[in-house]
């Protein structure tokens, strides 16, 4: 029998500490110079939700401006340029100021020394610091947003980004520079806290799963991005002086442009899917109120995802003018990568069956997860074909598949993240019955956008288009439409999370009987995070020995 | 925390830090003296290989990785592995490309010459395409895109 | 305070696992650019050389590697020295350390200013006017951009060490640092030792290719 969750009720009848991590310390300075990293968390939660609202609003100018093949927006005609703008705005924000940052920044920061029982990171100034990077890096974009809006694509290829455009590239690509540090610290940080602060007693492989994943994505962070701050020097240089080395009219080669590109961007988008996997890894057994299944292979399988995730950057080039034989290779190895995540799906549907599953909104999100991920990775198997993505490379069916893994994997996994661990950060539980609803219109609506760009790109629409032929108009407005279901949903998910900071504080300690060390501390945490170090009893995911009173 | 001394043993000290100088000077001048004499292609890799042989007598004795824990090594080895990645595919590639050589400028003085083997004119001639099966035709045509 | 120790010792590695990968980005960059334009690249080499006793030698390149080198060597033993509680010798040894290091910085003024004296400059301000100047390619503009990059990077990395090493002399002076505590002098050998080795590949790569 499980207890009801029930407002006020605490496990181990607890008295609630006066003093938490939220109101030990008060003012502006107190939160401007705090090492604490919760608090940090919160900070990168906000600076991140506002990247999210801002890359949110280009993407709905893209699919408005996208409802007819007339290139409208209320009215005004769009011009080729202006619509470049808005999609290389949508991506860029959303990639370097949101996605790779967000969970790293904001629920690890948070929750991954609560796991291993540490009272914070390794390196708590070097935590700020990369809030800081954070926000210089943002400003820096934003700056670069309004001198001259960049139109590139968020990918940045020569020759056009080097002597083609006008617009500011140079500054965007610092600004990205920027962030990669902050990528580049926190990453470092994360490693060095899993090697040295675990509470005694815990072994690797007593750690959490959340935790493999982090480090995973950490070991990426520390090894791919140094090699985007070289791109990018060697870009922004190209520009300014014309080295020669990427752009093809001084006698430098752009296929090299995206071999540097590519070997960062590539174990990138693993920046961005293994936090998410690593929330789901947490979500499930503790919605199925079962021991995971295969606790060693989905360990195992974040790290080998890490590692190949190096290996495959060319089946970015099939058609850029890539050698033959490096395309053969690379493509022979794009399918090594599909396994480890194949391995984690079947291991967290394992655990699923035959457990007491309750339907709270994280699972919610968990179990959307599981088939959006799943259409996601499958698709990018028809991509890393090179025989299929020949026909089907710089179409719509690009666009759906990674955002059916960024947006409908990450995304998805990232708010059910936010509301799993909602309670311990703020202590406070959010309505129920209303962030089901935005859980199930968020997925209805994620489907309605991108399901039919995986149509529209088998049949031939091209990706970054401001127009199309007008066979094309039915699908495309179900998207948009669909985009606007997503907005609301949306907004939705962030009126009641924050109508929640306006009830009392008085959320449990462990409200959904988790079994991992965050939830023995006070919801919300002291700023030491416990009273006494943990001692570690029993295995990671132990349901069968969890006290039910 | 308790304010234990450091327990763990002085490894190193200055007879073998200095001994490692030494070895590092003469491989200064062994690789000085090595490219004084023209060994054709296997220039560049015998300059690296001595180049790593001095990087790793840096890494093992200057910076204590003989006595530290295995995991700086660790660390060391993974970032000059994956470099090593990101080299060998970016050469796989530029080093087995087809360049077509253009056909509407002169050729120019002292300008690099095209190697035979990526000279589709000094190549062997292409495959003459047959009235086939659309299969075989399609296939002569992509490899002559 | 053990622990402390091991993790700052990670968490400089980890860092310079970084720089290995950003400066080995540039070193990519470099061997796929001589392999676009092979004499191109070996002619310019040449131009990195001195003429010693009638022959060309790259004489400014040695005595650098030679000056980097023994540079690690005496930061090696300042550790050293901190470790075993020798404070005169501690500062004694970063102090000669940082003479080092300007003696190379010196010497990279000297040959840099050849350069420029010479037009042979980076990118689009190249003008080197000479005989065996192969015209129409971009592989001498391209050489030179790159060895300016790389070795102008390098120079900051020096000149970044030189300030840590300064920080360490007035702490080391203070008396800050006994066999209790020594992390930051041995993390700053650990920087200074990745420049040492960046350098020991730079030199044959730019100076020894003919």
């Amino acid at each position: 029998m499980e207890p009801a969750l029930t407002s006020g009720a605490r496990i181990g009848d607890r008295p609630r500490p006066k003093k938490n991590y939220l109101n030990d310390g008060k003012g502006f300075k107190s939160w401007a110079l705090t090492v604490d990293h919760k608090r940090i968390g919160i900070m990168y939660l906000i600076g991140t939700m506002f990247a999210f609202l801002l890359g949110g609003i280009f993407a709905l100018l893209v699919r408005l401006t996208l409802l007819t093949p007339q290139h409208t927006l209320f009215g005004l005609q769009i011009t080729a340029e202006t619509y470049n703008r808005f999609f290389t705005l949508h991506g860029a924000i959303m990639v370097f100021l949101f996605i790779i940052p967000s969970i790293p920044g904001s629920l690890t920061n948070f929750v991954l020394p609560l796991m291993l029982g540490a009272k914070d990171v390794a390196f708590p100034r070097l935590n700020l610091a990369s809030f800081y990077l954070w926000i210089v890096g943002a400003v820096m974009a934003v700056a670069s947003m309004v001198i001259g809006a960049v139109d590139t694509g968020w990918t940045f290829y020569t020759p056009y980004s080097t002597s083609g455009t006008s617009s500011t590239v140079t500054l965007m690509t610092a600004a990205v520079f920027v962030l990669g540090f902050s990528s580049i610290f926190t990453g470092l940080n994360f490693i060095a806290t899993v090697h040295k602060l675990r509470a005694p007693g815990m072994g690797w492989f007593d750690m959490p799963l959340f935790v493999w994943g982090m480090y995973s994505t950490a070991v990426i962070q520390v090894l791919a991005t140094p090699v985007l701050g070289i791109t990018l020097v060697l870009l922004m240089l190209e520009r300014v002086f014309q080295i020669g080395i990427f752009d093809s009219r001084i006698g430098g080669d752009p296929v090299l442009f995206q071999h540097f590109f590519w070997f960062y961007s590539h174990p990138a988008v693993y920046i961005m899917i293994l936090p998410g996997l690593a929330i789901i890894s947490e979500i499930i057994p503790t919605f199925s109120r079962k021991t995971i299944f295969g606790y060693r292979a989905i360990a195992y399988s974040s790290v080998s995802l890490a590692l190949l995730s190096f290996i495959v950057w060319g089946h970015h080039m099939f058609v850029a003018g890539q050698s033959q034989l490096a395309t053969v290779i690379f493509s022979a190895l794009t399918f090594l990568v599909a396994i480890p995540s194949g391995v984690k799906v079947f291991n967290w549907l394992t655990t699923m069956y035959k457990g007491n599953i309750s339907l709270e909104a994280p699972m919610l999100y968990a179990i959307s997860f599981l088939m959006l991920f799943a259409i996601g990775g499958l698709t990018g198997i028809f991509l890393g074909t090179l025989s299929t993505d020949v026909h089907l490379t710089d179409t719509y069916f690009v666009v759906a598949h990674f955002h059916y893994v960024m947006m409908g994997s990450t995304v998805t996994a990232f708010i059910g993240g936010l509301h799993y661990w909602w309670p311990k950060m703020t202590g406070r539980m959010y309505s129920e019955k209303w962030a089901r609803i935005a859980a199930v219109l968020w997925f209805i609506g994620f489907n309605a956008t991108f399901l039919p760009q995986f149509i529209l790109g088998s049949r031939g629409m091209p990706r970054r288009y401001y127009n199309y032929l007008d066979q094309f108009q039915p699908l495309h407005a179900f998207s948009t439409v669909g985009s606007w279901i997503i907005g609301l949903s949306l907004f939705m998910t962030a009126a009641i999370l924050l109508a929640s900071l306006r009830k009392p504080m008085d959320a449990p300690d462990n409200p959904w009987n988790g079994t991992t060390l965050e939830w023995e501390a006070a919801s919300p945490p002291i700023t030491h995070n416990f009273e006494d170090t943990p001692v570690l009893e029993h295995e990671p995911y132990d349901y069968r020995h969890k006290v039910t009173t | 925390m308790s304010t234990e001394t450091h327990t763990h043993a002085h490894h190193g000290g200055p007879k073998i830090y200095t001994a490692n100088l030494f070895a590092l000077l003469f491989l200064t001048i062994i690789t000085v003296a090595a490219a004084s004499f023209n060994f054709g292609s296997a220039n560049v890799v015998i300059a690296l290989a001595i180049a790593s042989v001095k990087a790793i007598l840096v890494g093992l004795f200057f910076m204590h990785l003989l006595w530290d824990k295995p995991v700086n090594a660790i660390i060391l080895v993974a970032a000059f592995l994956f470099l090593g990645i990101f080299l060998m595919f970016d050469f796989l590639d530029v080093g087995s490309r087809v360049v077509f050589a253009p056909r509407n400028t002169a050729p120019m003085e002292n300008a690099t010459p095209v190697p035979d083997s990526m000279n589709p004119q000094k190549a062997a001639p292409p495959r003459p395409l047959d009235p086939a099966p659309a299969a075989e035709e399609h296939k002569a045509a992509e490899e002559h895109k | 305070m053990e622990q402390q120790f091991d993790t700052s010792k990670i968490g400089m590695w980890l860092f310079l696992a970084t720089e290995i990968l950003l400066f080995g980005g540039l070193f990519v960059g470099f061997g796929l650019m001589q392999h676009r334009y092979p004499r191109e690249f070996l002619e310019a080499h040449e131009h990195l050389k001195q003429t010693v006793f009638g022959m060309p030698f790259p004489l400014y390149g040695a005595i650098n590697t030679v000056v980097l080198l023994v540079s690690s060597w005496t930061m090696v033993m300042g550790v050293n020295a901190a470790q075993t509680n020798q404070q005169k010798k501690t500062v004694r040894f970063l102090v000669m350390t940082i003479l080092l290091a300007c003696v190379f910085l010196a010497i990279k003024y000297v040959e840099y200013e050849h350069k420029f004296h010479d037009g042979l400059l980076p990118a689009k301000y190249y003008a080197h006017q000479s005989e065996d100047l192969i015209k129409g390619t971009h592989g001498y503009a391209t050489f030179f951009a790159f060895y300016f990059m790389m070795t102008g990077l390098h120079g900051i990395h020096v000149l970044v060490g030189i300030g840590l090493l300064g920080w360490l002399v007035m702490r080391a002076r203070r008396g800050a640092f006994s066999s209790a505590y020594y992390t930051p002098v041995d993390l700053v050998g650990l920087y200074w030792h990745i420049v040492d080795m960046i350098w020991i590949y730079l030199f044959p790569l730019y100076y020894l290719i003919s």
